[in-house]
């Protein structure tokens, strides 16, 4: 059985808006060759109950993350390329008059 | 300076803090993680056999289209659960490696052969139900990609069970040999339900810790009771029966007491001699060999439209 590990479909990271007026957010990752099967793929894996839905994969290696802001950020070197899920981003609960 | 990590994580834990992928963790909590969610994902991908041996001899084509969502749904599970394993650092073929050599297990309750369509009617029930036990307190769980996932998984799969218990109740409500066929079925899938919520808690040495970091917030026996004491009101309104003469109500624990769990039965089949463990294996392996094709199709054509981008880009 080959399992070639280099020739692993890329890793994507997927967000998706449930609905209008809705920010996308993310919902998970999955494997797929190109951007096209990853939307596919994206749509067949988390969209199976929403309706009018828009759908962003990003490859993981393009997206940078900030490191944890404890002490544990000392014992792992820095790295802000995430192959892993990006820690999900606070967004204050409503922003009024700016 | 490891212990004060150490400290710093379980006080996460302790004040229910969850766990993201980029936070320090203990070697130990990640590679426990990493089993469960991998064999977790394992269970659902391989849980889509049982059910999708019914698909081409559903009664109708209603029941068809709701088997075909609900198998479905279970390689999204899959999927989500690889997902949130990858976080950790382990790859998807890694993982599947791990299946086809054996040295990864899914839950052995779909080394069980669906040998009637009341079958399937017994699985949405008891086997779903039973995940579904399981799964809701792990939507608590401490590690945040887990335990997001098992929020979709759960609000899934309550249509799974839903789906089971009308088809038994249907049958139920049937002719003699409806209703005799929906008494076997329940017949033989109640222990190997009853067996899903793993050894008993004497004698389940990774609990402990996995309690302590919040993995798991219930025991074995606790979720092995609670599913009994439901499933032993359920099975009135099917005027059938659970095939345990020693169920019993207890006025004073206010539980069912019920009758010995074949253990032998249970690590035979962990072991891999249950009745369908090598078919289940060979499905799998011949899936991942025949469509290698595809995946290499795919990542070769990928990579030309690349290239001619490129090309035309320059």
């Amino acid at each position: 059985m080959s399992t070639d590990i280099k020739n692993e479909w890329p890793l994507w990271e997927v967000f998706i808006r449930s609905k209008q007026g809705l920010d996308h957010k993310h919902v998970g990752s999955l494997h797929a060759a190109d951007a096209q099967m990853a939307i596919e793929n994206a749509r067949d894996v988390y969209t199976r109950r929403m309706e009018g839905v828009s759908i962003w994969v990003v490859e993981s290696k393009y997206i940078h993350a900030s490191n944890p802001s404890d002490a544990a950020s000392l014992y792992d070197p820095a790295n802000d390329k995430a192959y892993r899920h990006p820690t999900f981003y606070d967004l204050p609960d409503e922003v009024k008059h700016m | 300076m490891e212990k004060g990590f150490e400290e710093i994580f379980q006080d996460k834990i302790d004040k229910e803090i969850r766990i993201e992928p980029k936070d320090w963790m203990p070697e130990k909590y990640r590679q426990t993680l990493i089993r469960q969610i991998s064999q977790h994902a394992h269970s659902e991908i391989v849980g889509m056999l049982p059910e999708g041996n019914w698909i081409t001899r559903a009664p109708n084509l209603r029941r068809k289209a709701i088997l075909l969502a609900k198998v479905q749904d279970e390689a999204g599970h899959g999927l989500y659960l690889y997902s949130a394993a990858e976080t950790l650092g382990i790859t998807r073929d890694e993982m599947y490696e791990q299946l086809h050599s054996g040295k990864a297990k899914y839950s052995s309750i779909f080394n069980y052969p669906t040998l009637s369509w009341a079958d399937i009617g017994a699985i949405g029930w008891l086997v779903d139900g039973a995940a579904i036990m399981n799964q809701v307190p792990l939507c608590r769980s401490s590690f945040g990609p887990y335990a997001r996932a098992m929020v979709r998984v759960c609000k899934e799969e309550s249509f799974h069970q839903r789906q089971g218990f009308e088809i038994l109740l249907t049958l139920s409500k049937g002719t003699q040999a409806q209703k005799k066929m929906a008494q076997n079925a329940i017949d033989r899938w109640w222990w190997p339900s009853v067996m899903m919520f793993g050894p008993k808690d004497d004698e389940s040495p990774n609990t402990i810790q996995s309690m302590k970091w919040k993995i798991k917030r219930f025991t074995n026996d606790e979720l092995r009771q609670k599913f009994i004491d439901i499933c032993a009101e359920q099975i009135k309104v099917l005027g059938l029966i659970i095939p345990d003469k020693d169920l019993k109500w207890n006025e004073s624990t206010g539980h069912y007491d019920f009758g010995k769990i074949n253990w032998d039965e249970f690590w035979q089949v962990v072991q891999g001699n249950g009745p369908c463990n090598k078919e289940r294996l060979e499905t799998r392996k011949r899936a991942w060999e025949e469509g290698a094709w595809v995946r290499e199709a795919a990542s070769a054509y990928a990579e030309k439209r690349k290239q001619k981008q490129s090309l035309n880009a320059a």
